[in-house]
C-alpha cells in the first residue's frame, strides 16, 4: 500500500514537472487561429468590417464575435477559404459591408488640385501617400490596397478611383471553353 | 564514355514530321537594316531590367541601354547607333498581347559603335568571376527559348560535364542547325570559354541524328581543335528531346530532381546559339544585340534563318523572305508545339525568338491548338501518360486544372510539366491540355503575387501602428516632462516669495565682488 502511494507520487511529480517544463519552453505566442484567418484576410485594412483593421477582424472572428462574410475586398474567395479553415458553412457576403469590387482599384491624386492638407496622409492605412503639410501629395499606386478610406478627408475632392489595368506580369492565361456538355439532353431528345 | 547502347531512352515523347527542310535550303542572311527598332526591357527571366537611357539622347550601337534590375535579370543594348525616340509602353511578343515597357531607337545609318576592345584569348588570364562579368555586361541570356542569364547559370560549382544543346527537336525551327553548320568552330571557342568559368571536365555537344550537316560541321571543328575536352554525341530524334532535363537524362541516364537544377548531379547545360553569343562576346566584344531567327511554315514564300538584330520589327523579316502566301492564317513565335500565336507581325524581334512560323489555315485545324472551340470530354484512354515525358498524369491535371482545384494540381506536380504539347497532340478528344495547365499555372502564380502583396500591406500597416503609437508615448512622455517642469518652477516661485534668503545672499557677493576689485585697482595703483 506504501509503496503504491509513493510511486504514485514520484511519478506524479516526475509528470508534473515535464508539463510545468513544456508549458515554459514551448508556449505559443498569441493566438495562432488568428495569425491563420488573418494570413487569409486580404490586408486591405479598409474597415469595412466595421473592424479597425484585418487583425482585429481576425480576432473577432477568432472569439466569435463576428460573421466570415463582412470582408468585402476578400469577396467569395476569402469567405471560402476561412469556412474552409473554421470548418463552418459558407455563408454569401453581407451586403451591410458593401460589395465584392469586379476590377482590382487604385487611387491617384489629381496633382493639380491638391492643397497639401495632409488628411488623406493621416487615413491611409498603409502609408501609400507621400507628401507633408502644404507641398503636393502623391499615391504610391504599387503599394495602394484600394481601400478608399483617403477620400472621404479630402476637402478638395483631389483623389480619383482607378482600375486597375492588365499588367503582363499578373496575366492570367485564359481557361479554355469547357467541353462539349453531353450530359444535358439535347432539346430535340425529349 | 556514353555509345549508342547506352542510352538512357527518353521516356514518352513523339515522332514528329520535322518540316526542317523547308528553311534549311538558305545560307543565314543578314536582316534588313531598318529606321526603327523597338526593345522591350523584359527579354529574359527574372525582374525587369532598369533603363538608363533617357529620351532624345544619342546612343551608340552596343551601349547599355538598361542595366540588370537585380542578380536575376540582364543588360540590353542599343542594336545601331542613333537617338532614343522613346520610352514607354508598346505591344511586345508575348503570349497575353499586352504592352510592356520599351525603348524606342531611331537609327542614324552611321554604325557608330560603342568602343571596347575584344578580350580575344587574353580570357584564359581571367578569372571566373571576372569573364561572369563580362557576360553580364554583355547580356547573355540563354538563346535556346528560356532566356534565363547565362552568368546567374554559371555561378555553379562542382560541375564535371557541360552539355552543348544542339538538338532543336522541335518541328520547323533550324536556327541552331544552321548556326552549326556555318559557325561551328566559333561554336567551340564559346564553349570552352563557358567550361573555362566553371572549369569543366568535358563537354558533350549533342545533336539529334536528322541533322547531317550540322553533325559533320561541328566533328570537323571538335577533329581541328584535338583538344580532347569536346565529344559529340549524336541521338536519336524524339520530341522533346531538347529539353534541358530530358536531354541530361539521355545522355547521363540519371534523373534531375523535381525542380531542381542539373547542377545538382554535376552537369550544366548551354544552348550553341549561347555558346555562339559567348564567343562574340568575348572575341568581338559584341554584347547579345542580334540572334539568328528562322523565318519559316508553309505560310511564307521562302523560308530561310536570319542573322537579326534585336529589336528589328518582325514585318521586315518576313517580307525580306518573300512575304505570306494568300492562304497563310496562323503567325506563331517559337515551334508549333510550344510557341505561342502572335497578335501582329509589327512586334518587334527579341531575345527570346528563335522562330517566327506562318501557319496555313489547314494546317492551323490539324494542330490541337485551337483553344476558343469546345473540346470533347476526356474519355481516360491514357495515351497522354504514354507520351508524357516528365512521368506526369496529364488526365489528372486536366480534371484539377479545369475544376479550379490548384491545390491537387500542385501536389501531381503540375509546376515539373515542361508544357512540351505532347498530351495535347495525342489527345483523341482534342483537350488543349496545355492550355489548362499554363492557366492553372498563371491562376497560382497570381494568387502567390497577390500574397506578398498583401503580406507587404500588412506590414506596413503594422509598422504604421507602431510608428503610431510611438509618437503617442513621446508625446506624452514630452507633456510629461512639461508638466514635472512647470511645477518645479511654480514651487520654486513658491520658495523665494517665502524669505528674502536668497536676495540677501546675492547682494553680499556682489558687495565681495565689488571689494576684490577694489583691493586690486589699489594694488595695481601701487605698484606703478
Amino acid at each position: 500500500m506504501l509503496t503504491v502511494i509513493i510511486t504514485l507520487a514520484i511519478a506524479a511529480i516526475i509528470f508534473g514537472i515535464i508539463l510545468a517544463y513544456s508549458a515554459i519552453r514551448f508556449k505559443v505566442e498569441g493566438d495562432p487561429v488568428v495569425e491563420r484567418i488573418d494570413a487569409i484576410l486580404p490586408q486591405t485594412q479598409c474597415g469595412q468590417c466595421t473592424y479597425a483593421g484585418c487583425r482585429p477582424y481576425a480576432e473577432a472572428i477568432a472569439a466569435g464575435e463576428a460573421e466570415i462574410n463582412q470582408c468585402p475586398p476578400g469577396g467569395e474567395s476569402t469567405i471560402i477559404a476561412l469556412a474552409d479553415l473554421l470548418d463552418v458553412d459558407v455563408l454569401p457576403l453581407n451586403a451591410e459591408h458593401g460589395e465584392e469590387k469586379a476590377v482590382a482599384t487604385v487611387v491617384r491624386i489629381d496633382e493639380q488640385t491638391c492643397i497639401g492638407c495632409t488628411l488623406c496622409i493621416q487615413a491611409c492605412p498603409v502609408d501609400a501617400i507621400l507628401g507633408a503639410a502644404k507641398q503636393m501629395h502623391t499615391v504610391i499606386q504599387s503599394e495602394c490596397t484600394g481601400c478608399d478610406l483617403c477620400i472621404p478627408p479630402c476637402p478638395v475632392d483631389c483623389i480619383i478611383i482607378e482600375e486597375v489595368k492588365p499588367d503582363i506580369r499578373h496575366w492570367v492565361v485564359k481557361m479554355p471553353e469547357p467541353e462539349i456538355d453531353f450530359a444535358t439532353p439535347h432539346p430535340h431528345q425529349s | 564514355m556514353i555509345t549508342e547502347q547506352d542510352f538512357s531512352k527518353l521516356d514518352g515523347g513523339l515522332k514528329l514530321v520535322a518540316y526542317k527542310h523547308l528553311s534549311t535550303g538558305h545560307k543565314i542572311i543578314d536582316a534588313p537594316v531598318v529606321k526603327n527598332y523597338v526593345l522591350p526591357l523584359q527579354q529574359h527571366i527574372g525582374a525587369i531590367s532598369q533603363c538608363v537611357v533617357s529620351v532624345g539622347e544619342r546612343v551608340l550601337k552596343g551601349q547599355i541601354i538598361a542595366r540588370p534590375g537585380n542578380t536575376i535579370s540582364a543588360a540590353i543594348h542599343a542594336p545601331v547607333s542613333g537617338t532614343v525616340t522613346a520610352i514607354d509602353q508598346q505591344p511586345v511578343p508575348h503570349a497575353s498581347g499586352l504592352a510592356d515597357l520599351c525603348i524606342s531607337i531611331e537609327n542614324d545609318f552611321k554604325e557608330e559603335w560603342h568602343q571596347q576592345e575584344p578580350l580575344a584569348d587574353e580570357y584564359n588570364n581571367l578569372s571566373s568571376h571576372d569573364l561572369r562579368l563580362l557576360l553580364r555586361n554583355a547580356g547573355i541570356v540563354g538563346l535556346g527559348g528560356a532566356t534565363f542569364p547565362s552568368d546567374v547559370k554559371q555561378t555553379e560549382t562542382h560541375i564535371r560535364t557541360l552539355v552543348l544543346n544542339g538538338v532543336e527537336c522541335e518541328p520547323y525551327i533550324t536556327c541552331d542547325d544552321m548556326l552549326m553548320r556555318e559557325r561551328a568552330s566559333q561554336i567551340l571557342s564559346g564553349a570552352d570559354i563557358i567550361g573555362h568559368i566553371i572549369k569543366a571536365r568535358q563537354c558533350i555537344i549533342a545533336i539529334e541524328d536528322n541533322k547531317p550537316e550540322a553533325i559533320a560541321a561541328i566533328q570537323t571543328a571538335i577533329d581541328e581543335d584535338g583538344t580532347g575536352f569536346f565529344r559529340l554525341q549524336v541521338i536519336p530524334t524524339i520530341y522533346p528531346s531538347g529539353g534541358e532535363k530530358q536531354l541530361v537524362k539521355i545522355l547521363t541516364g540519371q534523373e534531375i530532381p523535381a525542380q531542381g537544377l542539373p547542377a545538382e548531379i554535376g552537369v550544366l547545360c548551354h544552348n550553341v546559339a549561347t555558346a555562339y553569343a559567348i564567343y562574340q562576346a568575348v572575341f568581338e566584344a559584341r554584347p547579345l544585340i542580334s540572334r539568328i531567327m528562322t523565318v519559316t511554315g508553309h505560310g511564307i514564300n521562302t523560308p530561310q534563318n536570319f542573322d537579326v538584330l534585336i529589336g528589328t520589327p518582325i514585318k521586315e523579316c518576313i517580307e525580306q523572305s518573300g512575304g505570306y502566301r494568300e492562304d497563310s492564317c496562323e503567325l506563331i513565335m517559337g515551334g508549333p508545339m510550344m510557341g505561342f500565336t502572335l497578335h501582329s507581325d509589327s512586334l518587334p524581334v527579341t531575345k527570346a525568338s528563335n522562330c517566327i512560323l506562318v501557319m496555313l489555315a489547314k494546317e492551323t485545324q490539324a494542330v490541337a491548338r485551337s483553344v476558343n472551340k469546345a473540346h470533347m470530354p476526356c474519355i481516360r484512354c491514357g495515351k497522354c501518360v504514354d507520351v508524357c515525358p516528365v512521368h506526369l498524369l496529364p488526365q489528372q491535371l486536366y480534371w484539377y486544372s479545369s475544376s479550379k482545384n490548384m491545390e491537387r494540381a500542385q501536389e501531381h506536380h503540375l509546376f515539373d510539366c515542361i508544357e512540351c504539347g505532347c498530351c495535347a497532340y495525342v489527345c483523341p478528344s482534342n483537350i488543349p491540355l496545355v492550355q489548362y495547365y499554363r492557366y492553372a499555372k498563371s491562376e497560382i502564380r497570381l494568387a502567390q503575387q497577390e500574397l506578398a502583396a498583401s503580406d507587404i500591406a500588412r506590414q506596413r500597416h503594422e509598422a504604421r501602428l507602431l510608428r503610431q503609437e510611438k509618437q503617442k508615448q513621446l508625446r506624452e512622455e514630452k507633456l510629461r516632462k512639461k508638466r514635472e517642469l512647470l511645477k518645479k518652477k511654480n514651487t520654486a516661485n513658491a520658495d523665494s516669495k517665502g524669505d528674502d534668503k536668497n536676495k540677501s545672499n546675492k547682494q553680499d557677493a556682489i558687495a565681495q565682488a565689488v571689494a576684490r576689485a577694489k583691493e586690486k585697482k589699489a594694488a595695481r595703483e601701487k605698484a606703478q
